[in-house]
């Protein structure tokens, strides 16, 4: 009896609790202490997320649905540089680079809010550099796979042809990311550099930017993860 | 350095009123002008879809009357009938129009945060209504493969506008979705950190959480929708076989193999199902602001109100596979999504709870806006109860694929919002306008409407009841199982549905005349609560609150309080001896 009071009370109070927290976070005036722009990109990233998902998910359905065999990812996407047959080289070279980005990125974020004008600019540069490297390679692997694979988005000689489907249809789309986003950072280094966010007095926009690129890294770990080493 | 809110900042630019008629009415980053541009061509677009409706009414009635209404065209007609009404017109009026109007003005903001995204946003949409009406004039016609657009006959030659027509529609569909996104991001964005002071977010209208919660589904659910639309556009255009299995088409083996019809069916109904939220929801908020206001009380149970909107927000996602059931699979996964339909019905007989207690012994006025919005409690647990029914798998198998399900998802999705779409048009338009719409005509427009819509669906209740097929161009006499009394029921239908369609016109009449000849209205004609109708002019001008932003001082219902002066306090009354504090989320003192 006393433990079944003992019990309610409890639930109560945690349930008062869970209002509290509530009612506090309702109270302020704004939901999230960030800028307008940071709140909206992030928000930007979670509907892009339900893009990437879905085009992962889609991926991975017709990946099982499809009646014919798979081919071997790391064999198509292999190499044979001086003679030595080297699986996944390529690819790993463009994830290498494409986290190295995501680093100077970060120091980019730092100097900016040292008002830090060159440095900043530099290592933003930089970044859309490495962006620029990785679409690059991505152009030659695609080229390799057309011209001497053979590959198809409606076929290809290894197996079924959702194989080449989705991987033009995802390493395309995460490309465009890609591209977009070493033409935004490129605008927004630009800036740095001409002074424009020591005017504004703050250096916001180089971190909204690097949540982007951060992001564009972050998917394409998964795509990684699911298209090439599964 | 303490962080200080972007709205408390001092204006480095302050607000000036753009002065050429272009940048006022035609490049505006106005959010005011935004919805009502937003609206005109959604409501454009929704007038092409009643006329297709009409059309197709007239061949289901009279079959064998009208030649030049073809089987393909009649499937064009149903196609194009249900995208628009769904996408082109009820979101993009719900969301670019009332949430680009009403966020700003009823959060105490000066404009929604990124007004020149907030301009794109309209353009894109406009640019996606084109590329929709283009569709309509190339090579074949628009698609024919309903609305679902689902593979593989929507891209195999048979299905009208295989070829062109579809990707015309997919692509159109892309293109809106970018511009929800613009439009999506800022609302959101708005509401979560643009406020005035005082305006918590459980002092927010119901209308606000309504849009703002239906804008978060929009944000995660279209991607889905852009997903399928970009993968169906490549097994179109380029050969590839996400959708398409290994299939015959026109005697010939196609050039598709080892894709997954269903994967498109699931990737539409995860966009599908909560697209119908994002619809309803608006409508469920804007409906409490409506009946509150009218009926002079405060909302019953706001609380749970905006619990109930959250919790259908979340639920929605999670039981897409309900429109699937006899797409074929695992009978686990049915019991799964019929039960988690069936606990929506849980939050939702809340909401519809609350708004008969609001009204309850309320000083009702049976102005128009609240004859519209009473009519949608009907309509509305109408169409609700018929979920029942649809979302239980054992009741659905026979259901699905008859005219029960036309009733239903027009009652439920179609009539109830479009009601409260009325009733908002004529609350919100002296605000618009600082005109009021004539009130007989307004009458007028709510009977004929109200009774038509019975006239129209209830016996397509019957019909399905029957068993007479939906989606079929005309039915044979000498099918058995389809009695007389269907072709009779049909021509019925037909008469209402073509009488419900004129008196449109009259609504559309009322809302032209009304601008030059409607009485005016003054800033705040139905005495309500909430900050848009506090506007320093009427209508509000380009920043909409003059020198100083509004300072909130009690939630939007403090209707009736006792010893207050009047029967409403407006939100940005502080509180003394006469006016008391608010009497937030109905605790009493």
């Amino acid at each position: 009896m006393a433990e079944d009071v003992l019990e309610a009370e409890r639930s109560t109070a945690a349930l008062r609790g869970l209002r509290a927290a509530a009612s506090d976070w309702a109270q302020d005036k704004q939901a999230f202490a960030v800028p307008w722009g940071k709140a909206m990109m992030w928000i930007f990233l979670l509907s892009d997320t339900f893009v990437f998902t879905c085009f992962l998910t889609s991926y991975m359905n017709v990946r099982i649905s499809t009646t014919e065999t798979w081919p071997n990812a790391s064999e198509v996407f292999a190499l044979t540089v001086g003679g030595t047959h080297v699986p996944l080289l390529l690819i790993a070279i463009m994830t290498m680079i494409l986290i190295t980005s995501s680093g100077t990125m970060a120091m980019a974020v730092n100097y900016g809010y040292r008002r830090d004008r060159k440095r900043t600019a530099a290592l933003m540069f930089a970044t859309a550099a490495f962006g620029l490297s990785f679409v690059g390679m991505q152009a030659f692997e695609w080229t390799k796979l057309i011209v001497e694979e053979g590959v198809r988005p409606w076929g290809n000689p290894m197996g079924a042809a959702q194989f080449g489907s989705s991987f033009f249809m995802i390493t395309g789309f995460h490309g465009l990311h890609v591209s977009a986003g070493v033409i935004y950072l490129t605008v927004v280094a630009l800036r740095v550099l001409r002074g424009f966010y020591d005017r504004k007095g703050t250096y916001e926009t180089v971190e909204i930017a690097g949540l982007y690129w951060h992001f564009v890294d972050l998917v394409w770990v998964f795509i990684f993860a699911l298209f090439y080493l599964w | 350095m303490a962080f200080v809110a972007i709205a408390d900042r001092d204006h480095e630019h302050a607000l000036h009123d753009p002065q050429s008629f272009i940048r006022k009415y035609i490049w505006s980053q106005d959010h005011k002008v935004i919805a009502v541009q937003y609206a005109i061509v959604a409501i454009a677009i929704g007038l092409v879809a009643l006329t297709m409706s009409v059309l197709m009414r007239l061949q289901l009635g009279f079959p064998d009357t009208f030649a030049f209404i073809a089987p393909e065209n009649y499937y064009q007609f149903i196609t194009m009938h249900g995208m628009i009404m769904v996408i082109y017109l009820l979101t993009a009026l719900f969301l670019g129009g009332f949430g680009n109007y009403l966020i700003p003005l009823m959060c105490g903001s000066r404009d929604m945060v990124f007004p020149y995204m907030n301009m794109l946003s309209f353009w894109v949409y406009l640019l996606a209504v084109l590329v929709l009406v283009a569709g309509m004039f190339v090579p074949g016609g628009p698609t024919g493969a309903g609305w679902t657009l689902y593979p593989p006959q929507a891209i195999l030659p048979g299905t009208p506008g295989a070829s062109w027509g579809i990707i015309c529609m997919l692509a159109s569909l892309a293109i809106f979705i970018v511009a929800f996104t613009m439009g999506g991001l800022n609302y959101v964005t708005t509401v979560l950190q643009a406020r005035c002071r005082g305006m918590t977010l459980m002092r927010m209208p119901l209308s606000v959480w309504g849009i703002f919660t239906a804008s978060i589904l929009g944000l995660l659910a279209f991607p889905a929708l852009f997903v399928s639309a970009v993968m169906m556009m490549l097994d179109s255009l380029v050969g590839t076989s996400f959708f398409m299995p290994a299939v015959a088409s026109m005697g010939e083996p196609s050039r598709y193999s080892g894709g997954s019809p269903l994967l498109f069916q699931h990737l539409f109904w995860f966009f599908g199902h909560p697209e119908v939220y994002i619809v309803a929801l608006p409508a469920f908020g804007i409906v409490s602001d409506l009946l509150s206001t009218h009926a002079r009380r405060n909302i019953f149970g706001y609380r749970m109100m905006v619990w109930a909107i959250l919790a259908i927000g979340c639920l929605s996602f999670v039981v897409w596979a309900h429109h699937m059931y006899i797409s074929g699979m695992n009978p686990y996964f049915g019991f799964f999504f019929a039960t988690t339909t069936l606990i929506i019905a849980v939050p939702t007989a809340i909401k519809v709870y609350n708004w008969v207690l609001t009204i309850w012994r309320g000083d009702v006025h049976l102005t128009v806006p609240m004859l519209f919005a009473i009519g949608f409690i009907f309509t509305f647990v109408n169409g609700g109860l018929t979920g029942l029914f649809l979302g239980n798998v054992t009741v659905d198998v026979p259901l699905s694929g008859t005219y029960f399900v036309v009733a239903h998802f027009h009652m439920v999705m179609g009539v109830s919002p479009i009601l409260v779409v009325f009733g908002a048009i004529y609350h919100w338009y002296p605000k618009m306008t600082g005109r009021m719409l004539d009130e007989t005509l307004g009458k007028i427009h709510f009977w004929a409407t109200f009774i038509g819509t019975y006239a129209i669906y209830l016996p397509m209740h019957y019909l399905g009841i029957l068993g007479v097929p939906r989606r079929y161009y005309a039915y044979s006499n000498s099918i058995e199982f389809i009695p007389p009394s269907v072709h009779e029921v049909n021509q019925w239908i037909t008469i209402s549905a073509l009488f419900v369609a004129a008196v449109q016109m009259v609504f559309l009449f009322n809302l032209v005349w009304s601008l030059r000849h409607g009485k005016p209205s003054g800033d705040n004609p139905w005495r309500a609560t909430t900050l848009e109708w506090q506007t320093p002019d009427t209508p509000p001008k380009h920043g909409n609150w003059g020198k100083d932003l509004p300072v909130v001082y009690r939630w939007a219902y403090d209707y009736s309080v006792p010893s207050a002066p009047q029967d409403f306090i407006p939100q940005n009354v502080p509180p003394d001896d006469r006016t008391p504090a608010g009497r937030e989320h109905g605790v009493k003192s």
